[in-house]
């Protein structure tokens, strides 16, 4: 039964605790984090990489992807090549490094397709609620039914094979999830008080929208359009590794590894060594998506 | 109880009606002229305008859009696509000589993506070493992010070119279909796994866990008796979008092994735009994955107690 | 092994050992880069036979943190750092898992604190007891012994019905029933000791009691000793023999209840011990320099004018399951009057149908039938623009601090918001200067003009929400639940800061509570309610002290703490 006594804190330091912890979550720490996780790091750097070829192809190779030396055909990897040479002894690196511009555009403009109209749909149908929801998720429904690269492939063969339909195609059959996560999240925002607070204090309808469910629902929009990304690029490869993209002299990852396939007994990095640089980068960014979800939980 | 039922049955249904419109504007109504589609694009100069008339005639592109869409809706009611334009064979007979094959690779694939998903699921919940728990939490996001094509043609390399285990190409015998189906399986187990393993992690934060610990119960004992259960029914919600994967995924592997199949009849179908058998297959999908998520509706509830009290008895819950 | 424990205990050291005996514990938990915060320092526990030992502190005092440590429970993110843990001298520090899992359950039963997540949903309440008994006996037995003894356990821990209940699912059961399911558990082992963690704060306070009562009966007719944790200075006042505060992780104070009423050594105990409602007779004055001194008793008379009145209010819920509609009756016939500056406290317990009317007051929900009348101005029925022009003189501040605030809004911008809403200034200088003086009139500085939600604590964020509500200055304010989500003592501070603030500016309250302990210090009128009716309104002193009503009696009962306010007083 002894009483312990202890010095207390003062009340003005009870009253007001502060987390100054979470104020200093500044840029500063973020890089510390960062070398912290030495595969998230390269996983940025994987998909830097991959953004330089798309965007500035000529910086990294002096080959060029279409025209080849004939005498040096189905050259193995050496450091001349590092990727070695095809058929036509085209340099497979100076490929894939061109070929990322044509995957990764598609890509992009796929995404900002579903994120454009998955995250409107989604928002009329989580906000509006009642018919409007019943109307558009009846609709999402089916468009989940029919297995995305399906959708796609049908689209892309009615509006004919280029790599801009492909865009369009996978574009379209992603729709679907990002409405559904979208209509969920402005459903869970719009219940939040914090919302109800705001009509409670008279700010309008549409502000109410614009400023409190829109910005708190992206948040997760975002982070699965990031998802997105990874899933886009191996379906727009997917589809041009079963030949719906451009045609064949124009590089394009999953076509590359297409290309490659019936040498793939005697010349197996044709299709292997373009196709592990297109398994890193959707690694890669998936790797990233799930620390920006991680990023957003706390 | 049955409102329930009948409101499910009837949402399937709209499914399937909706992908057979949908895939109807598509296809007949969205191509500028779609008799075009049925010759071959090399040859369509060469054909006289009375065979076109003819062709068109036959397959009803001369009546009014909407007549075709109630002619062909009410065909399709009693299962009759009509006929494949590449083999002139009905679309269901074709669709069902294939079907068998992909049956088997879809069924060994999903036992095998299951099998790779619990034991992702049960070792991240199990384990006490971080450093471990972490290593198998990053392999669904794995299995996902390597393209099917990709890993097949890895396996194929490796297992056939290399080693000579496997054959390379073909449907005969099992051994044609190991390769297949771990290729199919891997990519499939990634959704499968990732839910698993959330669930798992959730459940085994759960209140209740807590209680069995304070029983006496041990870690081991909680994983199965409690959290395996609890943890494993949220796996059937994903149940018709792993069906999406499974046709996907057979579509690209049935190609790299050169295996005949709905993926690969599919794929051809759409090569050659074989208007009838796409639609077919395509409303075949929709249909099957209606009826997927129909069956674990009605299920689910039988499986948790607590949903199976909100269909019988209304209880009255305070705002 | 566990049997030995117990063996030896029963006829060895048991005069002379403690049932537990936690000796200079500490625990950390792993922090930011291989960093270890400290969550329990040097904590040292007794809990002899017959004894009820309570923990007392605010939410991050580290309690929950020392018993999981006891129980050997912790989170793989936790560590011991020293100290030992032993049961009627066994020492168990370090004990491997599977040593451990004897213990829990055959010598220390622990009963959990939300009842409503502590039970298996998909198994029968009678299977997880057998569970308990299964795990717990000495040898293997027949399986209809197992039930026999789960039934008798579910008996013991006062289900009277326990052949039915042994049948049921957990959600078929009552949050009250659900929390004996699991004393059932605990007892289920036989054991010596029960840990109880807030074993009764995700209750209702009628039922509190009862469990509360039991647990007590329980420690009488079987001899245990018992281990309680709770927030709430009430509870543990009129339950235990001895206390223990702790406050950062420490143990700053310790002794027999009348020890520390009488002479609470620490400053901390002494805030606590002011803090808590039950320990007051009247209610708040405004601090001094607020406004000048008033009258002892009801500031303000019995006629002042009504600014917000409500007529015969009625609403009814329809719950669809499937085809069938049911329907749920949240208000029936309910009026209600708030006097131009008063403070008009509505209580009750869940499903009362409290939260329904003041959602209806503050115009977010519509009646079915009555009328509500702000000043002379009806606003049920009112279109959405019209409502809008009423909401400069009528907020709302919600329960949860924690969710009523944008999480991506600066305090400064979540204070402005209303303005803005409603134009009411276009130069960012008299925008500036506004936000300032609320922040003031809530006891912030400017310092936090800039701060997110996540930087702030609970009680700093119920200020922010307040002086939110306050920028239209509005004449009436509902306040939810505005403290039940806040620790003691700052609670404490925000009631005293809602007391001034009316006092400065005139306000109305409508202010809705389950906790009729904070309703004496607020309320001027008081309107009890139960299932969707108002069962007692009247004047706070009148209602508070000389209840008409019987359920308004049982209610005063329960408030934890009473007994122990007669008897200091």
């Amino acid at each position: 039964m002894t009483i312990q006594l202890v010095r207390p804190k003062t009340a003005a330091a009870v009253a007001n605790v502060s987390t100054p912890g979470a104020l200093a979550r500044s840029t500063g720490s973020r890089l510390a984090d960062l070398t912290r996780q030495p595969v998230l790091v390269l996983a940025w750097i994987v998909v830097l990489v991959a953004l330089g070829w798309a965007v500035a192809p000529g910086l990294f190779t002096n080959n060029s992807p279409y025209e080849g030396n004939s005498s040096l055909s189905f050259a193995p990897p050496s450091p001349e090549h590092p990727f070695g040479t095809d058929r036509l002894g085209r340099d497979l690196l100076a490929r894939s490094i061109y070929g990322a511009g044509t995957t990764l555009t598609a890509t992009l403009v796929a995404v900002l397709i579903a994120f454009g109209i998955g995250s409107l749909v989604g928002l009329a149908a989580g906000y509006f609620g009642r018919w409007v929801d019943t109307a558009f998720m009846r609709v999402i429904d089916v468009f989940l039914s029919i297995p995305s690269l399906l959708l796609a492939m049908v689209i892309v063969s009615v509006l004919g094979y280029s790599t801009r339909n492909i865009a369009i195609a996978v574009g379209i059959s992603s729709i679907a999830s990002f409405a559904r996560v979208m209509r969920s999240e402005v459903i869970s925002v719009v219940t939040r008080d914090y919302v109800r607070a705001a009509y409670g204090l008279g700010v309008g309808r549409f502000a109410v929208v614009l400023r409190h469910v829109v910005p708190n629902a992206l948040n997760s929009v975002l982070a699965l359009a990031a998802l997105e990304v990874g899933t886009s690029i191996l379906a727009v490869a997917s589809l041009g590794f079963l030949g719906y993209g451009a045609p064949p002299p124009e590089p394009e990852w999953g076509l590359l590894v297409a290309e490659g396939r019936d040498y793939l007994a005697v010349h197996p990095w044709i299709s292997i060594l373009p196709g592990i640089a297109l398994a890193l980068v959707v690694i890669a960014t998936h790797r990233i998506s799930t620390s920006l979800r991680k990023d957003q939980r706390q | 109880m049955l409102g329930y039922v009948l409101s499910k049955v009837g949402r399937a249904l709209f499914v399937v009606w909706a992908a057979f419109t949908i895939t109807f504007i598509l296809l007949f109504v969205f191509p500028a002229n779609p008799v075009d589609l049925l010759f071959d694009p090399a040859e369509l100069n060469t054909i006289p305008q009375e065979v076109r008339d003819q062709v068109a005639a036959q397959y009803g592109f001369n009546q009014p859009v909407f007549v075709q869409y109630l002619n062909r809706l009410t065909q399709a009611a009693s299962g009759n696509f009509g006929n494949s334009v590449g083999s002139g064979r009905k679309v269901s007979e074709s669709l069902l000589e294939v079907l068998p094959n992909t049956l088997v690779l879809a069924a060994g694939s999903l036992a095998l993506a299951v099998v790779i998903g619990f034991a992702i699921a049960l070792l991240a919940t199990g384990t006490r070493r971080p450093w471990l728990r972490n290593f198998v939490e990053s392999l669904p996001s794995a299995s996902v992010s390597i393209p099917v094509f990709m890993f097949g043609i890895l396996l194929l390399q490796l297992f056939s070119f290399t080693l000579g285990w496997f054959p390379a190409f073909g449907d005969q015998g099992w051994q044609s279909l190991v390769l297949p189906v771990i290729t199919l399986a891997v990519p499939v187990s990634g959704p499968i796994a990732q839910l698993l393993v959330r669930s798992f992690a959730e459940e085994f934060r759960a209140g209740y866990v807590t209680t069995s610990y304070a029983k006496g119960a041990t870690r081991g004992g909680i994983i199965i008796g409690d959290v395996f259960r609890n943890a494993s029914l949220p796996a059937l919600t994903i149940a018709g979008i792993t069906f999406g994967n499974l046709i996907a995924g057979a579509v690209i592997t049935e190609t790299v092994f050169a295996r005949s199949g709905v993926g690969r009849l599919t794929q051809s179908a759409i090569n050659t735009l074989d208007v009838p058998l796409v639609q077919g297959i395509i409303v075949f999908v929709a249909a099957s994955f209606a009826l997927i998520n129909l069956v674990v509706d009605l299920i689910y509830p039988l499986l948790d107690p607590r949903l199976r009290a909100t269909l019988t008895v209304h209880p009255v819950r305070s705002a | 092994m566990s049997a030995t424990i117990t063996e030896s205990t029963v006829h060895g050291q048991a005069e002379a050992e403690p049932l537990l005996r936690i000796t200079d514990l500490s625990i950390d938990y792993r922090g930011p880069r291989r960093t270890w915060t400290p969550a329990v320092e040097r904590v040292s526990v007794e809990v002899n036979p017959g004894e009820v030992v309570t923990l007392v502190g605010e939410s991050g005092s580290g309690k929950t943190t020392l018993i999981q440590g006891a129980l050997g429970l912790l989170p793989p993110s936790a560590r011991t750092r020293s100290g030992s843990i032993a049961y009627s001298g066994v020492d168990v520090t370090g004990w491997p898992e599977k040593r451990l899992a004897r213990v829990r359950g055959n010598y220390v039963g622990f009963i959990p604190q939300d009842p409503n997540t502590s039970l298996n949903p998909v198994k029968r309440i009678g299977q997880q007891v057998v569970e308990a008994v299964r795990f717990n006996e000495p040898e293997p037995t027949a399986r209809d012994r197992h039930r026999a003894a789960a039934l008798e356990s579910l008996r013991t821990a006062g289900l009277k019905d326990a052949e039915r209940v042994f049948n049921q699912y957990p959600h078929e059961l009552s949050g009250g029933m659900k929390q004996r399911a699991l004393i059932a558990i605990a007892l289920a082992g036989k054991p010596q000791i029960i840990v109880a963690d807030e074993p009764t704060s995700a209750l209702d306070v009628t039922v509190q009691r009862v469990i509360l009562d039991h647990l007590e009966g329980l420690r009488e007719q079987l001899g245990i000793g018992i281990l309680l944790v709770t927030h709430d200075l009430g509870v543990a006042l009129d339950r235990s023999d001895r206390i223990l505060v702790m406050q950062g992780g420490r143990v700053v104070e310790e002794g027999p209840v009348r020890q520390l009423l009488a002479t609470p050594g620490n400053d901390y105990t002494r805030r606590l011990l002011d803090a808590a409602p039950a320990r007051h007779d009247g209610r708040l004055q405004p601090t001094a320099g607020a406004v000048e001194a008033p009258s002892q008793e009801n500031p303000v008379s019995r006629d002042t004018p009504a600014v917000l009145r409500a007529a015969s209010l009625a609403k009814t819920y329809t719950v669809r399951k499937g085809r069938a509609n049911s329907s749920f009756q949240a208000l029936a016939g309910v009026d209600l009057t708030v006097r131009t500056g008063t403070t008009h406290a509505i209580v009750g317990e869940s499903g009362a149908g409290k939260s329904t009317l003041a959602g209806i007051l503050a115009g977010f929900t519509t009646a079915d039938g009555g009328s509500v009348l702000l000043g002379d101005q009806e606003i049920t029925g009112l279109s959405h623009a019209r409502l809008r022009e009423l909401r400069r003189d009528l907020q709302f501040v919600f329960q949860n601090p924690y969710t009523s605030l944008d999480p991506r809004y600066t305090v400064g911008r979540t204070i402005s918001e209303p303005l803005r809403a409603f134009h009411v200034t276009k130069s960012r200088e008299k925008l500036a200067a506004r936000v300032s003086e609320l922040l003031e009139a809530v006891s912030l500085d400017e310092s936090y003009l800039n701060r997110l939600p996540a930087q702030l604590s609970g009680g700093q964020r119920q200020r922010v929400a307040i002086a939110r509500a306050l920028a239209l200055n509005p004449k009436v304010l509902v306040l939810d639940e505005a403290v039940s989500a806040l620790d003691v003592s700052v609670q404490a501070q925000i009631l005293q800061l809602l007391v001034d603030l009316q006092a400065d500016l005139g306000l109305s309250y409508v202010f809705v509570t389950h906790d009729l302990g904070v309703v004496r210090l607020i309320a001027d009128d008081v309107t009890v309610m139960k299932n969707g009716r108002v069962v007692e309104s009247g004047p706070a002193g009148q209602v508070l002290n000389d209840p008409q009503n019987n359920y308004t009696r049982t209610l005063l009962q329960a408030i934890p703490g009473t007994h122990v306010r007669s008897s200091a007083a």
